[in-house]
């Protein structure tokens, strides 16, 4: 279990000050200015020698893709875009950054520009984190009134940092959706390459970070690569925020060190799965879009990327969403299909198509009005979406279906003779998104 | 160049070459739905997909991928490109199936049956039968105007239309909305589109959703015969289809031409079909007492016979129309030459344009695809937008790239790309030669028949002259002085010398009362004859002339007989013929040697075969098809009038895009149109 003194999200529940003053006594922006000092190869090497990984869900190492960004040239200012734009059914961590601890993000994206010599950083929030962005565009307030951020800040570093509110597009998320809608466009994912890092916002190099790999970047700054990198098992280091929700005792945000076993970090922290560990049917291990890990299958595994991915899943963002065995799994998946089929922005023709088909399809199985044929096309459908669109929301429609698919078979089939058994007119209640 | 190996054959492609179109270099066909060469890239409908061995292990859309972005093999070998790998057939089909699940099948009843990009790709790409099951997506229609019926069941959303209206036509009338599968194309509010390029839009929809609405349910494609034609609605030349279905054209669509029109046409150009066929002039007409009455041709005949004869050379006059082929021009001046006749004139709006200064006082030098070159222009007295929207299309284009200041000198329009405004008028053009602000490499001079077509029309010319040489327009290898005509013939007639000879009159004071006798008019239907003279008038529609004419002599318009037509930049056309005159309408060049007979000055021809002969002989260029005759010249001629101005502002000569000439006017479908335009452009002024 992570120790108190290796956490980085002091604040996280909200109970200390927010503001600047409880920030600065946390040890944010603490002597910033001999960070930056150190240049920014320094600052990049340490990311890199970290070995932090996107927390967005991609995974991506952070500190090669801040390496990836071309020297500056006046005519194309580099940008920084933070991905504020939390929508992942099951992740709830950047808002509690924002909310109870903005000055590490604030301070992340100082660090950031910094690294990658850009003077200016959007925030893209969520469009329904009213809150989140209130407290964040008072923090930012804050720390221009104390000139830590600015033109004339006291770093030397000219920097401009600004707060964008989203109009609550779930694929706005998607970094380079969330660029367009920045621009005043479509929120619509656009062809890469070219990829941001070269033709980002307005045409400019970008790079587009997840809320938290980039307020956890002063810290790791601070306390060295090496001593990040020393949390979890090789290639997955550092700590992380895990938003646990579903049938446990206590749900709940809690920071911890990577490659975490699942019941460790089940029973420390929220209390153990309703009706005890026995009862657990599945975890979507990191938000709704990877596939779902059977209860067998989770229960003794490291909460982290390769591991997941070995187990077909992902960590994602890792939101992971406990179903105890009165789960009614296919209904759920076939609400995580109806999620996607309603933010598929219709741009390209398999997601457009094929999420409606999808949940269409989920959703008669969950009553059972359907044929044991069905589900090898619905497969099929799948892996027709899967790889074929512009962005990753085709595969993450894609990947919900396999899992249930993968796993739980056994449990369509048996509805489907269920309701062979008892043909009825009627949809089930509790069907109403079905009806639509 | 690069190197890259595509089904195993291996091709050289330029680097920015995109895959797809590498794929097609090497013999490879990549179906594709949202990709078209003259909009930008999309890349969503995913059909175009291919497999890319060493790169990720997923298709990637080839229309979207640049050959310099494949890595090539770890031994330096050139990259290697799939298209008929189990892979990419999968994905194409499971794209084709997706396209297909709410798609409406419609096929035997929808227009695009026949000529359906889905339909083909379908039948090349797709799987034989649907797997499914739910009900299909059903999209309520839109209106977007008179002449795109829409069926947005079928709309497949390749967004071809929205990018055409947001980067071609430059209005942006459509758009998208909703999202996911509840996305939906259409006009804000749906309000009618506001481009004369909106016709286009239908012949980009791959799919039957968006469609030309005069047209519906009247023809399948297979029933029609095509003829190659060139537009005469403006003075561009664009290069045109003509569908016919017997002896009736059913529509019109533009053919490619990279020189010209790319291959957008105007709404005019597209959706006159409908005037081709009502108001026609179908026999000869004789005025008796005041009122027309049905004539034989021998009739008719005899009466001008009659007063051609009791006149003396000097009250004999011609004015020839916008629509005129260059063969009608010819056969007519040759016939008032035998006449003796001096008073001709192919400029009824009054330019005062004169090949007497040069042929390249009169064309639009640096030709349409030299817009594209070009480094600045200035507009003098022009709305290209409504005088040739299609070349406006081009202007838009070249100012997209950047890089292109464009100033205008004359009304202030909306031309679909920013504007610098100097002035209204003569004195702006004036003091343009002597504020050289910067030199440019290539600045353009557009002059439009606003500046040209006024009493003072010799002075700005010669001032439009003198401000294109200060800046440096006019040197070797560029020559940036541009004239900018409305109608389809001027270039022809100009290039013929129908202009008045010595001492003849031009068309205004033809037009005048007590100067003529009698006035041959050349479906000349923009002019006001004042009551006087004895008028002749040899048209096709029963419009402005045939109201004011003592004789109708019924002729053929453009798709009804095969003449030459000589564009804004001097590129002489073909129009050949599609269809034939009705009743007992005729050729224009066929009536006029038949009367020739009659007064006794027989033409020397009896064929259009020779008519051509001898029009090539008087004028060689005529016999360069399709090409532009190089006109040297020195602007010297034309600086020298450079003078005295009146302080008039510049005014466009076209006040309705949709009712420029009589074909236009006989078109209920551009009434429609004109009217909407006009409440459009009522609306926007409140």
């Amino acid at each position: 279990m992570l120790e108190d003194k290796d956490r980085i999200f002091t604040n996280l529940y909200g109970f200390g000050d927010w503001g600047l003053k409880g920030a600065l006594a946390r040890g944010a922006w603490d002597n910033t200015k001999k960070l930056i000092d150190k240049g920014k190869d320094w600052i990049i090497g340490e990311m890199k020698a970290s070995g932090l990984r996107g927390r967005g869900g991609a995974g991506f190492p952070t500190g090669l893709k801040w390496s990836f960004m071309p020297k500056a040239d006046p005519a194309r200012p580099s940008y920084l875009v933070v991905n504020a734009d939390e929508s992942e059914p099951g992740t709830c961590k950047d808002r509690e950054i924002m909310r109870n601890d903005p000055h590490l993000l604030i301070e992340g994206c100082f660090v950031a520009c910094f690294a990658m010599e850009a003077h200016a950083c959007y925030i893209y929030i969520r469009g329904e984190y009213i809150l989140e962005r209130e407290r964040l565009e008072a923090a930012i307030a804050q720390a221009y009134e104390a000139k830590l951020v600015g033109k004339n800040n006291i770093h030397g570093w000219p920097f401009d940092i600004y707060v964008h509110h989203g109009a609550g597009a779930y694929i706005c998320g998607e970094e380079t959706a969330l660029l367009e809608s920045l621009e005043g466009k479509k929120g619509m994912p656009r062809l890469k390459p070219p990829f941001p890092a070269n033709m980002g916002l307005y045409g400019c190099p970008t790079t587009v970070n997840n809320v938290e790999s980039i307020a956890v970047a002063p810290t790791i700054l601070r306390r060295g690569g090496a001593w990040f990198a020393g949390f979890g098992a090789k290639n997955n280091s550092g700590t992380k925020l895990f938003c646990i929700s579903g049938h446990v005792n206590k749900p709940c945000n809690v920071e911890e060190a990577m490659s975490i076993p699942f019941r460790e970090l089940i029973d420390k922290h929220c209390g153990g799965v309703r009706g005890g560990s026995d009862n657990l049917l599945a975890v979507i291990p990191g938000g709704s879009s990877v596939p779902l890990v059977p209860a067998h299958e989770i229960i003794d595994a490291a909460m982290d990327f390769d591991t997941l991915r070995d187990l077909k899943s992902g960590l994602g963002t890792a939101a992971v969403i406990v179903m105890d065995k009165s789960t009614d799994i296919v209904r759920a998946i076939a609400r995580l299909s109806y999620f996607y089929k309603h933010e598929s922005c219709g741009q390209c023709t398999p997601c457009r198509e094929g999420t409606g088909w999808l949940w269409r399809v989920v959703s008669r199985m969950a009553e059972g009005r359907a044929h044991k044929r069905e589900i090898d096309i619905l497969l099929e459908v799948t892996t027709q979406i899967e790889g074929h669109t512009i962005c990753a929301l085709g595969d993450a429609a894609a990947w919900p279906v396999q899992g249930l698919i993968r796993h739980f078979r056994h449990e369509i089939e048996r509805r489907i003779d269920q309701y062979a058994a008892n043909p009825h007119p009627e949809p089930l209640k509790g069907f109403e998104v079905a009806a639509e | 160049m690069s190197r890259l190996i595509v089904d195993g054959v291996e091709v050289d492609v330029p680097p920015e070459y995109t895959l797809l179109q590498a794929c097609e270099q090497a013999g490879a066909e990549i179906p594709r739905f949202c990709f078209h060469e003259r909009l930008s890239i999309a890349g969503n409908c995913r059909m175009c997909l291919v497999e890319v061995k060493g790169g990720p292990p997923k298709p990637s859309a080839s229309c979207a991928v640049a050959v310099r972005d494949l890595r090539p093999g770890p031994n330096g070998e050139p990259p290697v490109v799939l298209t008929k790998s189990p892979m990419v057939k999968k994905a194409r089909e499971g794209v084709m199936e997706f396209l297909l699940i709410n798609h409406p099948l419609d096929c035997p009843i929808c227009d695009q049956g026949g000529e359906c990009d889905l339909q083909d790709q379908a039948i090349a790409f797709g799987f034989d039968s649907s797997r499914y099951g739910e009900n299909k997506r059903a999209v309520e229609d839109k209106y977007i105007g008179p002449l795109v019926r829409t069926s947005m069941n079928r709309c497949i959303h390749c967004t071809r239309c929205v990018r055409f209206t947001a980067e071609v036509a430059g209005t942006g009338d459509l758009g998208a909305i909703g999202r996911g599968e509840d996305m939906e194309i259409t006009t804000y509010l749906e309000t009618a589109m506001s481009s004369e390029l909106q016709g286009n839009v239908a012949d980009l929809c791959p799919v039957g959703a968006l469609l030309p609405k005069p047209y519906s349910f009247k023809a399948r494609p297979w029933e029609l015969v095509k003829t190659e034609s060139i537009d005469v609605m403006d003075a561009l030349g664009s290069s045109i289809r003509i569908d016919t279905r017997g002896r009736e054209v059913m529509r019109i669509l533009p053919r490619p031409n990279e020189s010209v029109n790319e291959e957008w046409i105007s709404d005019k150009a597209r959706q006159i079909v409908d005037g081709l066929k009502t108001r026609r002039l179908d026999r000869p007409y004789l005025r008796e007492n005041g009122r027309l009455r049905p004539a034989s041709w021998a009739e008719a005949f005899a009466a001008i016979a009659a007063k051609v004869k009791a006149a003396p050379p000097a009250r004999i006059g011609a004015i020839a129309g916008d629509l005129c082929a260059v063969e009608d021009m010819f056969a007519l001046k040759s016939l008032l030459e035998k006449l003796g006749v001096k008073s001709l004139d192919c400029r009824q709006d009054g330019a005062k344009l004169d090949p007497k200064f040069g042929r390249a006082s009169y064309l639009f030098n640096p030709g349409v695809a030299g817009i594209e070159e070009a480094d600045s222009l200035v507009i003098i007295g022009s709305n290209p937008r409504r005088e040739a929207p299609v070349l406006n299309a081009r202007i838009r284009k070249r100012w997209l790239r950047g890089g292109f200041r464009v100033s205008v000198i004359g009304e202030k329009a909306d031309l679909t790309y920013d504007y610098n405004y100097l002035g209204a008028g003569p004195e702006t053009l004036a003091s343009l030669s002597e504020n050289l602000s910067e030199k440019l490499e290539k600045p353009l001079f557009l002059i439009g028949q606003g500046a040209v077509a006024r009493d003072d029309g010799l002075a700005i010319l010669g001032l439009g002259a003198k401000a294109a040489v200060a800046h440096g327009a006019i040197k070797p290898g560029w020559n940036g002085f541009a004239v900018l005509h409305t109608a389809a013939a001027r270039v022809g007639g100009l290039d013929l010398g129908f202009v008045p000879r010595d001492g003849g009159l031009d068309a205004f004071t033809m037009a005048k009362a007590a100067t003529l006798d009698v006035l041959f008019n050349l479906g000349a239907d923009e002019i006001v004859v004042e009551p006087g003279p004895f008028v002749i008038y040899q048209g096709a529609h029963g419009d402005r002339g045939a109201a004011r004419a003592d004789v109708i002599l019924p002729g053929a318009t453009y798709t009804e007989k095969s003449g030459l037509y000589v564009n804004t930049e001097g590129r002489v056309q073909l129009a050949d013929r599609a269809n034939f005159p009705p009743g007992d309408a005729r050729e224009d060049w066929a009536i006029l040697r038949a009367l020739s007979d009659v007064l006794g000055q027989r033409l020397p021809f009896d064929s259009l075969k020779g008519l051509r002969a001898r029009l090539y002989e008087a004028h060689p260029h005529f016999a360069k098809l399709d090409r532009i005759s190089p006109a040297l010249w020195s602007p010297d001629a034309l600086v020298a009038n450079a003078g005295k101005t009146s302080g008039a502002p510049f005014a466009t000569p076209i006040a309705d895009f949709y009712q420029t000439n009589s074909i236009a006017r006989a078109s209920a479908v551009m009434a429609e149109c004109s009217a909407l335009a006009l409440d459009l452009a009522r609306q926007a002024a409140e």
